[in-house]
């Protein structure tokens, strides 16, 4: 089925008391199952269909300030929209979930993939996990309520999966029985936020100098704290839902998985669906005795910033490929990377390559020529694949 | 986050037929006379405790959730400026999910939240038809930032952002008539009010509360240091607001008008008389006089009124 499809399911499967959601390609076909399941009353949802993206998060902030589990999903323009409110609901410890489906920024207008828009929120104190397969968005969609609701935790999630490339692409996938995610993800019990009359609570109170910062550094503690318990989450998924469907997922889910990176002379780094094509070259490229391997980020926020360090350390080339810029500065990922490499005795040399802005095919020979250039030291600190 | 202490030995106020207790506390930090505070602890007494509040950001938000102080006694939430509408639509249907639909979802909303930044959201949920009441507390401006011109502020007024001067009569532009914009979403309750008239917005909100669907209170509320008054003449100028037919009372219950003025509107005052006390039109006085402008207010909330009493005819 459609990796859109894959995550309408997981959702039907988590049942949230609230969705609310606007419709932005090419997160449409999400939503628009989502509808349907509602219509035909196979899950007793209630769904806010909004005015836009702005009260879609604004209603899921006051859904499960409420005490309820709540839903949205968007793209692009509609999460830059939700920009503002995305601090409050972590602000707030409200563990909203959200997927996104990963689409450009204009202008010019592009509905098609990159990573700026997801990317572009890095901050905003939400947890960030990118997939590569439709299997993946399934499973991590699942793990993302178990994840964000977790006492520990208290914090709201994307799950951000390309568009069109994964979004709208039909891949096999393994669907699990409703009792066994319900097994799985337990029902979401607010632990402090619920607007209950029997026992008045102020939420959103204004925060003085006097302990604003405090705030925050609560915050920033349980986001960096979180990175136990998504590991934990994975281990447990691992253990319960082994992989059915070959190549379809990792076989074992962790912060970070790693293709042919053993014996590798230098290692690529990448997020989401772009790691298939990789993975691919990788294999063609081995056949000729390039040794290649690749890191791919599933884990975005937090940082596995320790993991990350220990895992590249000892390679001497690293290539990142992203499909986001910060104007003026560069590659985020590669920015983030190399502050991790930072000060390590046998930190490798990183380089940057920018990929697949607004839906621009990375094609097998666009990924052969960055090993190439990393092979042989050839190009500029920073390439734009075009 | 806050949570409410049970509060005693302080002063409380048992009116119209409400019991002593307070679900807007005192001990807040508004201004002296505060139209605003006066009228939300009137609402607040109306709703009682089985109520949740959804607020804008404006003075009251600040005022009244100093952390980790608390001036609620009903379970009360804030998100940004412009969001009082989305979240109260999001608390609703939580509660309906909840199965607890039997309790209030009452939204607080400035002039500012209400006609400017937080319109689009008002509309989104007026139109899916959320069980809510909406209040906007109107004092005509953004005063929690100063004094700036909102949507909301009439014209003639000097605010810091439309200033009177030698080149400047104050706002130029009309105040919006929020109420055709509401009346336009079908609201099956919408009406306005005054904090010079308590047993009128005590009965409205009733109705407000009462009445299944979105429903919406416009309640006028003079601001001391916006409107550049007195703090012991609020309820004298929201009076005259009324009196004048500067602000006029009236309702609209499933699109039928209905004028609920205290007098006879034959015989109002003239509207010089509720723009005198105010600094804001001073300029239109002193030093001179300025007719041409005077005249024109004068013209305009006639004409209002009389648009009013002929749909309340109908």
């Amino acid at each position: 089925m459609e990796a859109s499809h894959a995550v309408s399911e997981a959702v039907k499967s988590l049942e949230p008391d609230v969705i609310a959601a606007y419709p932005i390609t090419p997160q449409t076909h999400i939503v628009e199952r989502i509808s349907e399941f509602v219509a035909n009353g196979q899950i007793k949802s209630e769904y806010i269909r909004v005015e836009s993206e702005f009260t879609a998060i604004s209603a899921c902030l006051g859904a499960q300030a409420t005490g309820v589990r709540s839903y949205t999903s968007t793209s692009s323009q509609g999460l830059a929209l939700m920009h503002e409110i995305l601090f409050i609901v972590s602000g707030m410890r409200l563990p909203v979930l959200m997927s996104v489906v990963n689409r450009a920024l204009s202008a010019p207008i592009n509905i098609w993939n990159d990573h700026q828009d997801s990317i572009s929120e890095r901050d905003t104190g939400w947890l960030q996990l990118y997939v590569e397969t439709a299997q993946e968005a399934y499973d991590m969609t699942l793990m993302q309520a178990r994840i964000s609701e977790d006492n520990r935790v208290m914090l709201p999630s994307m799950v951000c999966m390309d568009g069109f490339t994964l979004s709208h692409v039909y891949e096999p996938v393994d669907i699990l029985e409703k009792e066994k995610v319900d097994a799985f993800v337990p029902k979401y019990k607010p632990v402090h936020a619920v607007l209950d009359p029997e026992d008045p609570l102020t939420q959103g109170p204004i925060g003085f100098p006097s302990h604003y910062m405090e705030f925050r550094k609560e915050l920033c503690d349980a986001v960096d704290s979180s990175l136990d318990v998504i590991g934990e989450v994975m281990k447990r998924f691992n253990g319960e839902f082994p992989c059915q469907i070959p190549m379809s997922r990792p076989e074992q889910y962790g912060h970070i998985e790693e293709y042919m990176t053993e014996d590798a002379d230098f290692v690529i780094v990448a997020m989401g669906s772009v790691c298939g094509t990789i993975k691919e070259a990788i294999d063609q490229k081995r056949r000729e005795g390039v040794k290649a391997g690749l890191v791919k980020i599933i884990t975005y926020r937090p940082f596995p910033k320790k993991l990350l360090a220990e895992t590249l350390k000892g390679y001497p080339k690293v290539a990142v490929c992203e499909k986001a810029i910060s104007p003026g500065l560069g590659g985020p990922l590669y920015t983030e990377l190399a502050a991790c490499l930072y000060g390590i005795s046998d930190s490798p040399n990183i380089r940057s390559f920018i990929v697949g802005l607004g839906g621009k095919d990375v094609k097998l020979s666009h990924v052969g020529k960055i090993m190439d250039m990393t092979a042989h030291d050839k190009g500029e600190k920073e390439e734009w694949m075009f | 986050m806050t949570r409410a202490k049970k509060r005693s030995g302080c002063f409380k106020m048992a009116i119209l037929g409400f019991d002593e207790r307070e679900y807007f506390a005192q001990g807040h930090r508004a201004c002296a006379g505060c139209g605003e505070a006066l009228a939300i602890r009137l609402i607040m007494k109306v709703a009682g405790p089985n109520t949740v509040v959804v607020h804008c950001t404006g003075c009251m938000e600040v005022v009244s959730t100093p952390y980790p102080e608390t001036a609620w006694e009903v379970p009360w939430i804030h998100g940004a400026f412009e969001t009082n509408s989305s979240i109260a639509s999001g608390v609703e249907r939580a509660l309906k999910a909840k199965g607890k639909q039997d309790v209030n979802v009452l939204v607080f909303g400035g002039d500012g939240g209400t006609y400017d930044i937080g319109f689009q959201g008002l509309s989104g949920a007026f139109e899916r038809g959320h069980n809510i009441t909406y209040v906007c507390t109107d004092n005509e401006a953004y005063m929690n930032t100063g004094i700036q011109r909102s949507g909301a502020t009439p014209y003639g007024a000097s605010t810091t952002t439309s200033p009177a001067g030698s080149n400047s009569i104050g706002k130029t532009e009309k105040k919006k008539d929020i109420m055709r914009i509401i009346e336009s979403h079908h609201s099956p309750y919408a009406a306005t009010a005054s904090v010079g008239y308590h047993a009128d917005l005590v009965n409205k909100t009733k109705k407000a509360l009462q009445t299944t669907g979105p429903t919406f209170l416009n309640v006028y509320c003079p601001c001391v240091p916006g409107w550049r008054t007195e703090p012991a003449d609020t309820i004298k100028i929201a009076k005259l607001g009324v009196e004048t037919g500067a602000t006029p009372l009236y309702e609209i219950e499933e699109g039928v008008y209905k004028l609920n003025m205290p007098q006879n509107p034959d015989s109002l005052k003239p509207i010089e008389e509720y723009l005198r006390l105010q600094g804001r039109f001073r300029h239109l006085f002193r030093p001179n006089r300025n007719e041409d402008v005077l005249a024109q207010i004068q013209k305009e909330a006639d004409e209002n009124l009389a648009r009013i009493i002929a749909l309340s005819k109908k």
